[in-house]
């Protein structure tokens, strides 16, 4: 890769960066308690949780940090965070 | 129209978990759109969203200096004026840039009335640095540079109240905002960016690593910051208040013991004198904006 | 077409016809006339650009730097406390390898408060990665304007560009200019085409931080183009030698030095005054030459050393001093004489606008004849 004149990028190279590394705690979701209302979807500070194609949510666990934020909002308390094993 | 399920901010950046910034990045533009030219100061979400080459913003970026955004976006707003273009410029500063060294470059931006929207997220401090304080820090707040010990409580300034200068102005449009509640957030967001002239919207964004709480309290701080009234949710149209959240007020005791940044009001001894005066800012916001709803008595 | 006109509208029409999208604008003696020159066209529908009347210098670069982040030309125009304040933004800019032009009519640097003419500040900002051209009298200060636009926008090059003059001594004085025309100027500078910009339709993030793993990559690659534009101000300054008869291919200039035993070498206006000095010393009989530096930055260094090879004594006019040490004009003559034995002696002169006449130019000759100086010359003891 040649060096960007001006020290400028295009996107896609913040993916090169695999934050789930950082993860202590993992969320877990579960389908049966999940109301679809969305809200984890939106307040995910990585934008990593997405709609299934079976209109479930899932998160990308490359990057999930782990931050719980998704489990704590939840209104269905639908997410359980769980100490990873590495 | 803009499509509201595009992800503009993406994945891989390192801000902390749960960072408050990071969640008001992904939204701003999520309201915002493709058709979109951002413009950032120095500071956290710069830092963490930008290590040569890995980036995450997905719509055209600039950042150069700490204090010139709003100078820079002026730039850049002229420069699409004189070649016609639709992009809209969206300025995104902390309130270390926007409070404290940015006040002569913001003042100067929006006294030539240029069009643009100048969005700070307010994690009341230079966090990127280290947890400075900034002219948004609130009172009794304890950060490196004004930090509590023997002889201090904490920051001893009130906190800048930035959406009234730049309403003093002329700005045509300016709100306060919160992570808190991102469907608002968007909302006003949308709105600034399609009034014509230069708006301002102050989003509060908790900071875990900052002010002392587990990352995944982040939207609950936010919550409480509001529901005591020591942020206030409002719009401000041609100078005058329109609209504010009004709340079920919590004593603001319920939003300091979260935070280890207010830790030294609670222990080793609780300090009655200063939680009061905390307590005397929050009524007065809540009577100033006329926030608290009154339950009626059974 | 010939003017007579003051050298600060000179400059702005040379702007005006280099059709500048945007323009930045900040009051500052002596170069405010230009940018009200500028007001005045706009507000007569002479020049069709958007113009800020930004709050402060910082601002005015900064602005600069926006609307050229996104592809429009752009231009201001300061000198002295001004350009100080924007001291980091100038580095900014280059780092950020835009092509902004910005003209600079010199003037002292406070404290003490100095609104006349001294290098100092352009000087100063040696290290900052921006080309640096400076006029002798205000025909160059014209040109040199429309060289610096094709320069710093070349895509090999990609760096901003100041052209200095000294202020009040050109920028307010009259003087008979050959005016070039729209249609000149537009077969000599094309349109700008940016090398990239902000684009929705093309995303890309400008200004990311760089860690220790490619900041120095980066300052070579901005080292590596700025003397790489020597190639081009060559190109682009023969060019415009063709088109209109006025070559600066050259980034230094001798004049009556190929048989000199005594080579004095200036930068900017001083330079008119030491060449009617030389002439008036060539009927004496003695043997004096001028070596004109035009580019300051990047530094013709090969070109001076070429230059100054056959002489016997150098004596070099520094309208400026780095405190401490010597003139930065010296400094780098030195550095281009390394290794040979020719003596090289520094004048530091006309700081804050002192007057520099025909006979101090003479006296400096006397002096490094007798071997005298590195000196403040014309030190007023009496007031010590």
């Amino acid at each position: 890769m040649s060096l960007a004149v001006g020290c400028r990028a295009r996107p896609g190279k913040s993916r090169d960066n695999k934050t789930g590394s950082w993860r202590v705690f993992k969320p877990s979701f579960n389908r049966e308690k999940c109301t679809q209302c969305g809200l984890c979807v939106t307040l995910c500070p990585e934008g990593c949780v997405h709609e299934t194609e079976e209109g479930f949510v899932a998160p990308d666990y490359t990057y999930c940090k782990g931050c719980g934020i998704c489990a704590e909002e939840c209104p269905g308390e639908a997410i359980e965070m769980k100490q990873e094993e590495k | 129209m803009v499509d509201k399920t595009l992800e503009l901010f993406d994945c891989g950046h390192r801000a902390c978990g749960g960072c408050g910034a990071a969640l008001a990045a992904r939204l701003v533009t999520k309201a915002s759109g493709t058709n979109t030219i951002v413009v950032s100061s120095t500071g956290c979400m710069e830092v963490f969203s930008t290590p040569y080459p890995e980036t995450a913003w997905k719509v055209p970026w600039i950042h150069s200096l700490f204090e010139n955004a709003s100078a820079v976006a002026s730039g850049v707003e002229a420069a699409l004026k004189k070649q016609g273009r639709t992009e809209k410029v969206v300025i995104m500063a902390g309130d270390g840039a926007t409070f404290d060294i940015g006040m002569i470059c913001i003042s100067g931006a929006f006294e030539r009335g240029h069009d643009f929207t100048y969005i700070c997220y307010d994690n009341e401090a230079y966090m990127n640095t280290g947890i400075q304080r900034s002219g948004a820090t609130p009172y009794d707040a304890s950060t490196t540079t004004s930090p509590a010990g023997k002889c201090s409580f904490g920051n001893k300034r009130p906190k800048k109240d930035m959406p009234q200068i730049l309403a003093a102005h002329g700005a045509p449009y300016v709100a306060t905002a919160s992570i808190a509640y991102p469907a608002d957030l968007m909302q006003k967001i949308e709105k600034a960016i399609n009034t014509k002239g230069p708006c301002y919207v102050q989003v509060h964004a908790p900071c875990c690593t900052g002010w002392g709480f587990e990352g995944e309290q982040t939207i609950a701080v936010a919550k409480l910051a509001i529901e005591t009234g020591l942020w206030v949710n409002y719009e401000m149209v041609d100078g005058k208040v329109v609209k504010a959240k009004k709340v079920v007020r919590k004593p603001v005791e319920e939003y300091l013991k979260t935070q280890k940044r207010f830790r030294h009001l609670f222990k080793p001894k609780r300090q009655d004198a200063e939680i009061a005066a905390i307590q005397a800012t929050a009524d007065r916001n809540a009577e100033k904006y006329a926030i608290d709803i009154k339950l009626k008595k059974e | 077409m010939m003017e007579i006109t003051e050298g600060s509208h000179a400059v702005a029409d040379a702007v005006r016809l280099c059709r500048p999208q945007v323009i930045s604008a900040y009051p500052i003696t002596p170069q405010t006339h230009i940018v009200e020159a500028l007001a005045e066209m706009v507000a007569n529908c002479q020049l069709d650009a958007e113009y800020i009347t930004v709050e402060n210098e910082l601002s005015a670069l900064s602005a600069c730097i926006g609307a050229s982040a996104a592809g429009s030309r752009t231009y201001s125009a300061t000198t002295s406390q001004g350009l100080a304040l924007m001291f980091e933004v100038c580095f900014n800019a280059a780092g950020m390898r835009l092509p902004i032009v910005m003209s600079i009519a010199n003037r002292a640097l406070g404290a003490p408060l100095s609104i006349w003419n001294d290098q100092q500040d352009s000087i100063s900002l040696r290290d900052s990665g921006w080309l640096q051209f400076y006029a002798e009298d205000n025909q160059e200060a014209t040109d040199l304007h429309y060289l610096a636009y094709r320069v710093a926008e070349d895509h090999s090059v990609l760096l901003p560009a100041f052209v200095c003059f000294d202020g009040f001594i050109l920028s307010h004085t009259y003087e008979p200019i050959d005016m070039l025309s729209q249609e000149d100027i537009d077969k000599f500078l094309p349109k700008f085409t940016p090398y990239e910009r902000l684009d929705a339709a093309d995303p890309i993030s400008f200004g990311m931080y760089a860690t220790p793993d490619y900041y120095l990559e980066f300052r070579y690659e901005m080292d590596r183009a700025l003397k790489g534009s020597k190639a081009i101000i060559q190109k682009a300054g023969k060019e415009f030698g063709q088109m209109f008869g006025r070559d600066y291919s050259a980034m230094v200039e001798g004049y009556r030095l190929e048989d000199a035993e005594t080579a004095i070498v200036a930068v900017g206006s001083i330079c008119g005054t030491t060449k009617d000095a030389i002439d008036e010393m060539r009927d004496e009989g003695k043997k004096v030459g001028l070596l004109k530096i035009r580019v300051f930055r990047p530094f013709p260094t090969e070109d001076v050393a070429k230059a100054l090879a056959h002489v016997k004594r150098v004596a070099v006019l520094d309208k400026n001093i780095s405190l401490g040490a010597k003139g930065a004009v010296a400094l780098e003559v030195k550095d281009a004489l390394y290794g040979s034995s020719i003596p090289v002696k520094d004048y530091i002169i006309g700081l804050g606008g002192r007057d520099v006449r025909k006979k101090d130019i003479k006296a400096i000759v006397a002096l490094i004849e007798k071997g005298e100086g590195d000196m403040f010359y014309g030190l007023r003891r009496e007031v010590l």
